[in-house]
């Protein structure tokens, strides 16, 4: 579908958000607390943080909750009776404020959540979200999302693409889908006609560190190289890459039970952990660090484009911010392309 | 509404508490029937998380009890107990779990009657304090929706 | 620090250890653990006010243990973490060097853990003034005001378990947490696994925590979970005369005293 442009008036925002809130939907935007910026539920307009280069957690949580109930149990007379989630129990989404590069995640998460088995609670939470995206106008060092397919105004993702006109103007809006007209249609005076608009002008500058060959092509013959041990030295191994990053899906399943009752919960984990790969013999096919973090990045910069065509990295920067030993995942990548082999 | 009666988890030591409630019942004392008690080698057996796990399945008050100092069957098992329940208690009271849900006390194997005291003022302290019912609240929450944030 | 660098070339050089761990200038501005394996490594050797991660949590790392004999930039919690450990038999003279770094940025080699020790006791831990504060403004309030404190504290929690892989004395290779025969600790990150699970941490630390900070600065969300470890420290100053590391002594936890005093036990 062909891209309608429209401008949105920066004092409109507001009105918008009150719009959107109402009607049985939840508006999910970035907060900031203990100076992290994460996304929640927003109550009131204000309470949206605006001062961050990128979120310090991503917004997969919306559809991939870091705690999820996917049954119920309960033990009786008769033996055990499941009662599982209905669908009309999810609430339906806006995602308000996310990066292109985690509108472009969603797509990454989802081929994940649909490669052999699809998987019905994931789907069913995303087909209840309206993604809001911004486009980027600043950047820090971290970012890299023009080396794996994105850019700071990409549309890929996003139902409907806000691109800030200058410091402190007015909003480009590019309705991209038909979830994103039905935001329209809930308000349509807010959003005026727009002129020839070139958005490239306001956006971001983050220049291209590698090519998907200079990558994906090494790794190919990257499995046994000695770099991996180097890298992952000052790594401690806990999961903190994983947790904020748009596109890691590893979980475990858990039972919360009390007495005879009780709830199945999907939660997320790691592959940086240690006891992520203990088999219940007591080998551990990844028993170090190196091994673990070759996983890391060969799952997203190898494997998945090799079997779903997609990265597992949106270039966000978020493991690198967010790494308590300052693993950096693109001085990373930079030294795997140098490497020789 | 039927009266709160209180659920009362007691963490007992082998050799001396369980001793002297045994000697109450033969002593034919009768005491409060809230009480469930869970028998341990010794007070320096019984974990922290022990007493955390009985809040969670839904007990109103817990009674921690062993020998007398230097009374312990394992010489020393109960001071080393002593010295961990002063620094679990304060952490408890950091954290904002409620200790006077918690009763910490000596009752040797001839104390029968203390037995019944300790277990009947406890039972009256949480019927008045009522049920646990903030500690409750986060244990059986279901789990959240979506964010946590 | 030019000593620093010629000193660890030196110990590399003669093959006197095999690893130097030390500090070098990572990415934005902050800095990060330097592995120094050939003498010429130990040229991105710093040290600075940004050198606050304590790198003994390095040292029981099996990929760098077995390296073999490690050498250490230490500053003076850096110090404290690595005698608490001795004490745990976790490291010793055969596999440590340690380079002491004074409050004063100064370079000290020391002989062996016995003077690293020596050097140690000479400071005892001291709460911050700006944590001192938060900690009575906690005490001054009620239970109830406490509890909604910490649950909404530790609610952002996502178990990503950095606090425990950044402390120098989380070393065991199964956690608490991870054991599940019985479960002691919800795994997933809820209310009450997360409650669960920073009180384990904070009792386990109990008489151990050496007030480095490490894990508060490792917590991606911010949450003032060193709070908990510092209240630890206060109360074994107030009920057990206070704590210092040391290789021979008891530990705080594992010990008594007959006249232990407690003022709650009927």
């Amino acid at each position: 579908m062909k891209s309608d442009r429209r401008l949105v008036r920066k004092g409109s925002l507001e009105k918008l958000f009150e719009v959107l809130k109402g009607d049985n939907r939840q508006v999910y935007a970035p907060f900031s607390r203990n100076g992290r910026t994460s996304y929640r539920k927003i109550e009131k307009f204000s309470d949206i943080a605006t001062d961050y280069i990128q979120t310090t957690q991503s917004s997969k949580e919306v559809s991939f909750p870091r705690t999820e109930k996917i049954l119920d149990y309960s033990k009786n007379a008769d033996g055990m009776s499941v009662k599982g989630i209905e669908p009309d129990q999810i609430p339906q989404i806006m995602l308000w404020g996310i990066r292109p590069c985690d509108a472009m995640g969603i797509g990454e998460l989802s081929s994940i959540f649909n490669w052999d088995y699809k998987d019905e609670i994931y789907n069913n939470r995303l087909s209840k979200v309206t993604v809001l995206g911004f486009s980027c106008s600043k950047t820090d060092e971290y970012c890299f999302c023009t080396s794996v397919g994105g850019n700071p105004g990409n549309t890929e993702g996003s139902d409907i693409l806000f691109t800030q006109l200058g410091g402190n103007g007015d909003y480009l809006a590019e309705i991209l889908t038909e979830k994103g007209e039905k935001v329209i249609a809930l308000s349509p005076e807010l959003f005026e006609a727009a002129g020839d608009i070139e958005k490239e002008k306001f956006l971001a500058d983050v220049p291209v560190k590698f090519s998907h060959k200079e990558i994906y092509g090494k790794l190919e013959k990257f499995f046994d190289s000695e770099e991996w041990v180097g890298q992952s030295l000052r790594c401690i191994g806990c999961g903190a890459c994983a947790y904020v990053c748009p596109t890691c899906a590893c979980f475990d399943i858990q039972d919360d039970s009390h007495g005879k009752l009780g709830s199945r919960v999907r939660c997320w984990d790691s592959c940086g952990f240690s006891l992520f790969t203990l088999h219940t013999s007591g080998h551990n096919p990844r028993n170090v660090q190196s091994a673990r973090w070759r996983q890391r990045i060969m799952h997203k910069f190898s494997y998945m484009p090799e079997r779903l065509s997609v990265y597992g990295c949106t270039g966000c920067g978020r493991c690198s911010r967010a790494c308590p030993a300052d693993m950096n995942i693109l001085e990373h990548l930079t030294s795997i392309k140098e490497a020789a082999l | 509404m039927a009266e709160f009666e209180p659920k009362i988890v007691a963490f007992v030591c082998n050799w001396c508490t369980y001793a002297g409630a045994d000697l109450t019942g033969t002593s034919r004392i009768k005491y409060a029937s809230n009480v469930r008690i869970v028998r341990f080698p010794c007070t320096g057996r019984i974990d922290y998380m022990l007493l955390v796990k009985a809040f969670d399945e839904g007990a109103d008050g817990i009674i921690v009890s062993g020998c007398h100092p230097n009374d312990c069957h394992y010489t020393s098992g109960n001071f080393h107990a002593r010295r961990r329940w002063i620094m679990f208690r304060s952490l408890c009271d950091f954290i904002g779990i409620d200790i006077r849900r918690i009763k910490f006390s000596w009752v040797s194997a001839a104390e029968g009657a203390k037995w019944a005291d300790i277990v009947n003022s406890t039972v009256a302290a949480i019927r008045e304090l009522g049920p646990y019912e903030e500690y409750q609240k986060v244990a059986k929450k279901p789990v959240k929706e979506v964010i946590n944030g | 620090m030019d000593e620093l660098i010629k000193r660890a070339k030196e110990l590399l050089e003669a093959g006197t250890v095999k690893v130097v761990i030390g500090y070098e200038n990572g990415s934005a501005d902050k800095t990060r653990a330097l592995f120094a394996i050939e003498p010429k490594d130990a040229d991105k050797l710093i040290f600075d006010s940004r050198c606050v991660m304590n790198l003994a949590t390095y040292i029981t790392k099996a990929e760098v243990k077995g390296k073999g004999k490690m050498a250490i930039t230490a500053t003076l919690p850096v110090m404290r973490a690595i005698i608490q450990l001795a004490s745990e038999f976790q490291v010793n003279d055969s596999n440590l060097l340690v380079l002491g770094i004074t409050p004063e940025s100064k370079m000290i080699e020391f002989k062996d853990l016995a003077e690293v020790e020596a050097f140690v006791h000479k400071y005892t831990i001291e709460i911050e003034a700006k944590y001192s504060e938060k900690l009575e403004k906690l005490d001054k309030m009620t239970p109830s005001e406490r509890w909604s404190f910490w649950i909404e504290e530790l609610s952002p929690c996502f178990k990503c378990y950095a606090c425990r892989a950044a402390c120098p004395m989380c070393y065991c290779h199964k956690c608490t947490v991870e054991f599940n025969q019985p479960q002691w600790i919800p795994v997933p990150s809820h209310d009450l696994g997360n409650l669960e699970w920073h009180m384990m941490r904070a009792i386990h630390l109990a008489g151990r925590c050496i007030d480095c900070d490490a894990c508060y600065n490792a917590c991606p969300l911010g949450i003032p979970l060193n709070l908990l470890t510092k209240r630890m420290l206060i109360d074994a100053k107030e009920h057990f005369g206070g704590y210092q590391p040391s290789i021979k002594a008891d530990h705080l936890m594992s010990t008594y005293k007959p006249d232990d005093k407690d003022n709650f036990i009927m």
